[in-house]
């Protein structure tokens, strides 16, 4: 999903730079509160940017017989919501960008977002609206990697359509071009996605679940303490 | 290996399955260059539809070499994995001491109930 330095033209790359910009911004707030009003939130916050990392450095090969990465930006916008991915997501972007020669400067703003914007709004939404309908967590969780991954694949190919409208076939020519290559290769890794977030969610669930509970992941538990502890003085 | 366990290690199985499968069955055999990256593909997608196309920006700094290239996205890795690694295994630890506080407490507990109930006899 990088598109690399230099290959938007200029209006392009403003553009889209532009319209990432206010995503950023409110980002950067939504996250010093959450930082400030709950300290405590800031080693998961961490693990979340560093899943984005990991992931998003995990070049895999694909059906379509050529290698892509997944993105990791579901987990950390189901557990923080969106915004503050899209602060953690232009942090891998820029450390790819300037140390890796992977994606660019002037490409930034189209990379942050696909990658950083849609990709955790989709899969944020989709984990919303299976939730309403009591599907599992875990379920939910797979679901919401596997279209928050995808969706920023199908942005890129968008993107790239927009700049580059296929001489004879226009944009829906250069479009099913580009999503030939971005999305559909990146199918089996939304599923290698998936099945990761759900991996890391199930440590979670097993190892944090007081955090988990005050994010909203999990509904309070309904034992309370004290029944505990009167069932632990009975027997 | 408890049921946990099990699921978590079929997880793993499965990505890896799925990495694996594509090299294994071959699926790069139809390309000149096999598994090369999608985002290379792309580049050369656009310079098909606009042969005239011509990159208006170039990176500040370049990894010189393939290794290098390779050396820094492993750092960008085991940075990432690193850090997962810490939280998880904080975590961890955090909890085996709270259980054995609360185990503690529930032993100094018992003996209180103990003693209450041999009073009572008594």
């Amino acid at each position: 999903m990088h598109i690399a330095e230099g290959f938007l033209p200029p209006a392009h790359a403003v553009a889209w730079g532009v319209a990432s910009a206010p995503f950023v911004v409110h980002g950067a707030r939504s996250l010093t509160r959450e930082v400030r009003e709950h300290p405590e939130s800031t080693l998961l916050l961490g693990a979340s940017g560093a899943f984005t990392f990991v992931l998003s450095a995990l070049k895999l090969p694909s059906v379509t017989g050529s290698c892509s990465h997944p993105t990791g930006t579901g987990l950390g916008a189901i557990l923080f919501r969106p915004p503050v991915m899209a602060v953690l997501g232009t942090i891998t972007l820029l450390f790819q960008a300037l140390l890796l020669a992977h994606g660019g400067l002037t490409t930034l703003g189209a990379n942050v977002f696909s990658m950083a914007i849609v990709g955790p709004w989709a899969g944020y939404a989709v984990y919303k609206l299976l939730r309403r309908f009591d599907v599992p967590l875990m379920v939910a969780v797979f679901f919401a990697a596997f279209f928050a991954d995808l969706s920023t694949y199908c942005v890129t190919s968008v993107q790239l359509a927009l700049a580059f409208p296929d001489p004879g076939s226009g944009f829906l020519g250069a479009l099913g071009k580009f999503g030939s290559i971005f999305a559909v290769t990146q199918i089996p890794l939304a599923v290698s996605e998936g099945l990761l977030t759900v991996l890391v969610m199930r440590l979670l669930v097993q190892s944090s679940k007081g955090e988990l509970t005050r994010l909203g992941v999990l509904l309070a538990e309904k034992r309370s303490r004290t029944e505990a502890g009167a069932e632990a003085v009975t027997r | 290996m408890s049921r946990n366990t099990k699921i978590n290690v079929l997880l793993l199985v499965l990505v890896a399955a799925l990495a694996v499968l594509p090299l294994a069955l071959g699926l790069g055999d139809h390309k000149k260059e096999p598994f090369t990256g999608s985002d290379g593909e792309a580049e050369t997608a656009i310079t098909e539809i606009e042969p005239d196309y011509k990159p208006w920006f170039s990176p500040l700094y370049e990894p010189p070499s393939g290794e290098i290239e390779s050396a820094l996205f492993s750092l960008q890795a085991a940075l990432g994995a690193g850090v997962l690694a810490y939280y998880f295994g904080l975590r961890r630890g955090r909890r085996q001491g709270e259980q054995r506080a609360l185990e503690r407490a529930a032993a100094s507990q018992d003996r209180d109930t103990a003693e209450e109930s041999t009073v009572e006899r008594a």
